[in-house]
């Protein structure tokens, strides 16, 4: 029996066992919980899927079934390329059928009534698709992939073919499908009918649209505010991002290694906590705020309850990646142009006016739309200091949890969202992409900067030097902040919020983690010790394929992958619940629903990390290994991952961290069962209980900086002297371009 | 290690295409065992393209591809019994040399400890024996060639492919580690394929040479009956360089033809030649110059070089201008000075369309 066969063979014996083995429809108290066994087989809830079909009357499976008999009757045609077409349509069929079937019968029957037309009303509907439902629809998948592969795609590749139809199939149903049904859910009533009603009125809703801040004096739509708030912020962001950059680059700023530790903050920095920082300083009741009335009278204010206070916290949180994407452009610009230019008897300012600046034009419009992005996708910063002025982001969540309970607005709120990103990413794709002056050349490029004009030194400086204090401040605050009574009101030193967050008793049957925040915190863990690796491992695969594969519609693949990323979280936590709420797949509620979130969301990063990395692999490395006998998995498992370890390392502390920073999607998806820190946190802030929210946040912060420094010192360099060929990606963080919401 | 496994290569009508982009229309040699075949050409003539579907890195579009009788030409790269030495090496930066070559034995199924073995032996075998602990970037140029070449040769494959092997190495280097290549084909009998753009070395390696372009065979051979018979101006040209001139055949004696550049006649040694128009390869040795104010092809030097061991002069004359190397170094042809520009014997070939035909094949 040869390869081809002999895998077929065993997807379709997995096919078939989890038709006769697995319970096929989803358990209530979860697969894993194993309590299903006692019922086993004969329990309706879960039988498999053979007693499915003859004891309780759901014919329709039977159809999967003759299509896996159909496929182990095309295992004994002896033409690659006949068996591998017939492979390939089996799958895709049965693949498709599931879904069908999944979508249009329900828990009470048909909910297609076009079903009903042609079949007949259905005595019994179907509860979610469980574990042998889901297992044999991936056997579909494979035998797609096999089929192609037997035709000889990708060089008769059938790891390859396997994990690009895989990937796909992934990514479809955990973005494309959810994104989908939120669209249909903008026109759906609560009983699921069609209905345009909602939709219609929500799209023009006044507030949303409405001008009037500009002719009439009233507050603007929320769409406008939260797109001036966007474009204020990334202008912020970007000019701030220069300054340091040029700064760092430039000058003979004495604290440059400082400036570089600024980029490490957003990516441990849940995203609510500079927020919650301002307001400790600004607040009511803040530092700032209380000083200056008692000493000046001023009256305390509420006025970083709003945009503005939402703009500070945002240029806050969003200039260290401004700056991260910035400092690379500025130091990209070829310092023999700028040397060109003095020799041609231009001075310094008009070498930084005319040669350096428009250099860098493509660089900043990249930041800038990075930092609109961000903004946009921001939920953490809007919650905590929005108040009543809310942007999209919030509106979207309180659209669904708040008082108004309204699924079809927070759709089309999320679907304005969705286009104003959406635009940002296509100009940022489409626009820039080709339009970048500042290329590293490989060629020695001995010059030297020229050093910048006086009155730009002095303008940087006076940019960066107050809002570096400031950053620092910020910090402090959120690191001392958890050891203050009540803050503004009483600020004597107290250990009572880390006492009653993370307190230990221990007890005669062992410790017991009486504090308030354990629950959430090793929840959080653990989601994030699950995510994390397959994180990793779906984005450096993604990225071999793309950066090491030829295949049609790549370019595609990997658009469609990125694009995923300007989606923003608000917009991903909504659309989960609208597609996993009910069958065909039923996740909410589950630590499931959190993992996949985390891994289609960071896998990006992941991707970006790895095609950065692995372009830098010489190809020919894995092509020897390729000749030597070795198949692709070896060739990934031998000599692609020893030597990106640097970036299976970045990718893996990223996504770790990320997971336990985000807050915009998890807040939808968390249930009383598995609550996310950064939730639970958001929960203190809205009750007031900013010590304890500021202890726990501090916590997290210190756990990530533990964390991530001790991956570097657990994990070797690797050891390849003199070798320059793979040199250059050092164990770093990849550049976190994208979203901290 | 003897490799008794040298296996024949059959491409059957291969065709390639990269998108609307057409590499190899059609393309049909064969090779046998134990033969050590050079497929030169310039840079985008597909030699690159037809090693690697050999090696199952690229999958022809339409045609067969047969390795010892074996029809391969839908397996990938890792079923077949080749084995490649890149241009780069691609050694493994993260393995050391003997780990490198017991990568593939490995690969194939072998246990670990036997595996090294092996490959221990067959670093020995490139002198490279002691080196095995050494990081490739721990060794020189030449050795880390040498470790490709023993990771490639310790699967013992039906075919070695050698894509532009010397190209890394300087130009010292290369002369010798071509002759040890050639050593060790012979030595141990394998078929070898060799992928080069440079004639000296196809000329130095090769039992037959296929000269490509634009993804067609336009001449394969021995190295001499490319160098001497060349079938077109393009093969005179790239092996080696070559003045073409036009010329006429006036009469074909036997294996002789008489021919007439401008107003010189002379005999040339040409099978089966054809009255009429011809074209005319001359090597710049083939030149002769001697200082003569008339002569039957006279000729004015437009440029001279003095390059210590022999004079390379440029010479305008009414048939055209010809590149000459002169070995007599003691005299020297004045710039602008007139000479009677002659032929030798040999060095000299007639390019007819049709005339080599018999001296060639495309079944190498």
């Amino acid at each position: 029996m040869d390869n081809s066969r002999r895998r077929v063979t065993i997807v379709l014996a997995l096919g078939v066992a989890a038709f006769l083995l697995l319970p096929w429809y989803r358990i209530d108290s979860g697969f894993f919980a194993l309590d299903w066994l006692a019922g086993f087989p004969g329990d309706a809830a879960s039988a498999p899927g053979i007693l499915q079909i003859f004891s309780y009357d759901r014919w329709w499976l039977g159809i999967a079934v003759l299509m896996m008999l159909a496929g182990m009757g095309a295992r004994y045609i002896d033409d690659p390329m006949r068996r591998g077409t017939l492979f390939a349509w089996i799958g895709a069929v049965g693949v498709i059928f599931l879904a069908l079937q999944g979508l249009a019968i329900g828990f009470s029957g048909w909910t297609w009534t076009i079903g009903e037309g042609l079949f007949g009303p259905l005595q019994e509907g179907q509860p979610s698709m469980g574990a042998g439902a889901v297992i044999m629809a991936l056997g579909f998948v494979l035998l797609f992939a096999f089929g192609f592969a037997d035709r000889g795609a990708m060089r008769g590749d059938a790891f390859i073919v396997a994990s690009i139809t895989m990937l796909v199939f992934l990514v479809v149903i955990f973005v494309f499908y959810p994104i989908g049904s939120m669209f249909v859910g903008a026109f759906q009533d609560f009983d699921g009918s069609f209905n345009s009603e909602g939709f219609a009125k929500n799209i023009v809703d006044p507030s949303i649209w409405s001008l009037d801040c500009i002719v009439g004096g009233n507050r603007c739509g929320v769409a406008w505010r939260t797109l001036f708030l966007a474009i204020l912020t990334a202008t912020g962001s970007t000019v701030m991002g220069l300054a340091f950059a040029l700064l760092a680059t430039r000058t003979r700023f004495p604290f440059k290694k400082g400036l570089r530790l600024l980029t490490v903050l957003p990516i441990i920095t849940p995203p609510f906590v500079v927020g919650l920082a301002l307001i400790l300083l600004f607040g009511r009741s803040g530092v700032v705020t209380q000083t200056l009335s008692s000493v000046f009278g001023i009256e305390p204010g509420r006025w970083l309850y709003g945009l503005t206070g939402i703009w500070i916290a945002q240029v806050l949180s969003f200039t260290p990646i401004s700056f991260l994407v910035l400092i690379g452009v500025v130091e990209g610009v070829s310092p023999s142009m700028e040397e060109a230019s003095q020799t041609l008897r231009a001075d310094r300012w008009r070498t930084f006016w005319h040669v350096s600046l428009p250099l860098m034009k493509p660089g900043l419009a990249n930041a800038f739309l990075i930092a609109f992005i961000e903004s946009m996708a921001d939920f953490g910063n809007p919650m905590v200091l929005g108040g009543s002025h809310g942007v999209l982001s919030t509106d979207i969540f309180f659209a669904v949890v708040g008082s108004q309970n309204d699924p079809t607005r927070a759709a089309v709120l999320a679907m304005i969202l969705l286009v104003f990103t959406l635009s940002a990413f296509l100009a940022q794709r489409l626009w820039l992409s080709g339009k970048n002056f500042a290329t590293v050349t490989g060629k020695g490029d001995s010059g030297q900067h020229a050093a910048l004009p006086k009155p730009i030194s002095i303008a940087v400086h006076a940019l960066v030097i107050p809002w570096m204090i400031f950053t620092v401040v910020v910090y402090c605050m959120i690191l001392f902040g958890g050891f203050v009574k009540t803050w503004g009101l009483d600020n004597s030193l107290t250990f009572a919020h880390y006492v009653k967050a993370f307190s230990i008793s221990f007890e005669a049957d062992g410790v017991a983690w009486t504090g308030v925040a354990w629950n959430s915190f090793w929840t959080t863990m653990e989601i994030a010790l699950v995510s994390a690796p397959l994180t990793a491992a779906v984005g450096l695969l993604t990225a071999y394929l793309i950066v090491r594969q030829k295949f049609a519609g790549r370019e595609l693949f990997e658009f469609a992958l990125m694009m995923s990323f300007a989606i923003p979280g608000t917009v991903i936590g909504i659309s989960y619940i609208m597609a996993f709420n009910l069958p065909p797949l039923e996740m909410t509620g589950t630590a499931a629903i959190l993992v996949a979130c985390f891994v289609f969301r960071n896998m990006p990063v992941g991707v970006r990390g790895g095609v950065a990395a692995m372009s830098q692999l010489d190809k020919s490395l894995d092509e020897a290994s390729l000749t030597l006998r070795a198949d692709s998995f070896r060739t990934i498992r031998k000599v692609v991952l020893p030597l990106l370890r640097p970036a299976i390392n970045a990718a893996l502390v990223y996504s770790f961290v990320r997971a336990i920073t985000s807050i915009s999607a998890v807040i939808f998806l968390v249930s009383a069962e598995y609550n996310m820190a950064t939730s639970y946190i958001v929960g203190l802030v809205e009750n007031g209980e900013y010590g304890v929210a500021i202890a726990y946040s501090s916590t997290l912060i210190v756990v990530m900086v533990a964390i991530i420094t001790g991956f570097q010192y657990l994990v070797g360099e690797r050891r390849l002297r003199r070798e320059n060929r793979v040199a250059g990606s050092h164990a770093r963080l990849p550049i976190p371009q994208e979203k901290t919401a | 290690m003897k490799s008794n496994s040298a296996g024949s290569v059959v491409f059957e009508n291969v065709c390639k295409t990269f998108g609307a982009f057409v590499a190899i229309p059609d393309l049909s040699f064969t090779i046998s065992p134990g033969e050590l075949v050079t497929l030169l050409g310039p840079s985008g003539c597909g030699k690159t393209t037809t090693l690697r579907m050999l090696a199952g890195l690229e999958h022809p579009s339409a045609g067969r591809i047969l390795i010892g009788g074996r029809d391969v030409t839908m397996l990938p790269a890792n079923e077949r019994d080749v084995s490649m030495v890149f241009q780069s090496y691609a050694l493994f930066p993260h393995m050391n040399a003997l780990d490198n070559v017991a990568y593939g034995l490995e690969s194939s199924g072998l246990k670990k400890k036997e595996a090294r073995e092996q490959a221990e032996a067959v670093l020995e075998l490139v002198g490279l024996g002691g080196f095995g602990q050494r990081l490739p970037a721990e060794l020189s140029g030449g050795q880390q060639q040498r470790v490709a070449v023993a990771r490639a040769l310790a699967l013992e494959p039906q075919v070695l492919l050698l894509d532009e092997p010397l190209s890394n190495l300087d130009a010292r280097l290369r002369r010798r580690v071509r002759t040890e290549i050639r050593e060790l084909q012979q030595r141990l009998g394998f078929t070898a394929v060799y992928v080069t753009h440079d004639q000296d070395e196809a000329l130095a390696v090769s039992d037959r040479v296929v000269i490509m372009k634009d993804g067609e065979i336009a001449q394969a051979g021995s190295p001499r009956e490319l160098y001497e018979a060349p079938a077109s101006a393009f093969i005179a040209d790239f092996m080696g360089e070559a003045n073409v001139v036009d010329c006429e055949v006036l009469t074909s004696e036997g294996d002789r033809a008489r021919i007439r550049i401008g107003a010189l006649e002379h005999f040339i040694p040409a099978r089966g030649a054809r009255p009429g128009p011809a074209r005319l390869a001359v090597r710049p040795n083939a030149v002769t110059l001697e200082p003569a104010s008339e002569a039957a092809l006279s000729g004015t030097i437009t440029h001279s070089a003095y390059l210590g061991d022999h004079v390379e002069y440029e010479v305008k004359t009414a048939a055209g201008t010809f590149f000459v190397v002169d070995p007599a170094v003691d005299r020297s042809l004045e710039t602008a000075s007139s000479v009677a520009v002659g032929f030798r014997d040999r060095g000299i070939a007639l390019i007819q369309p049709d005339l080599n035909e018999p001296g060639f094949s495309y079944g190498i």
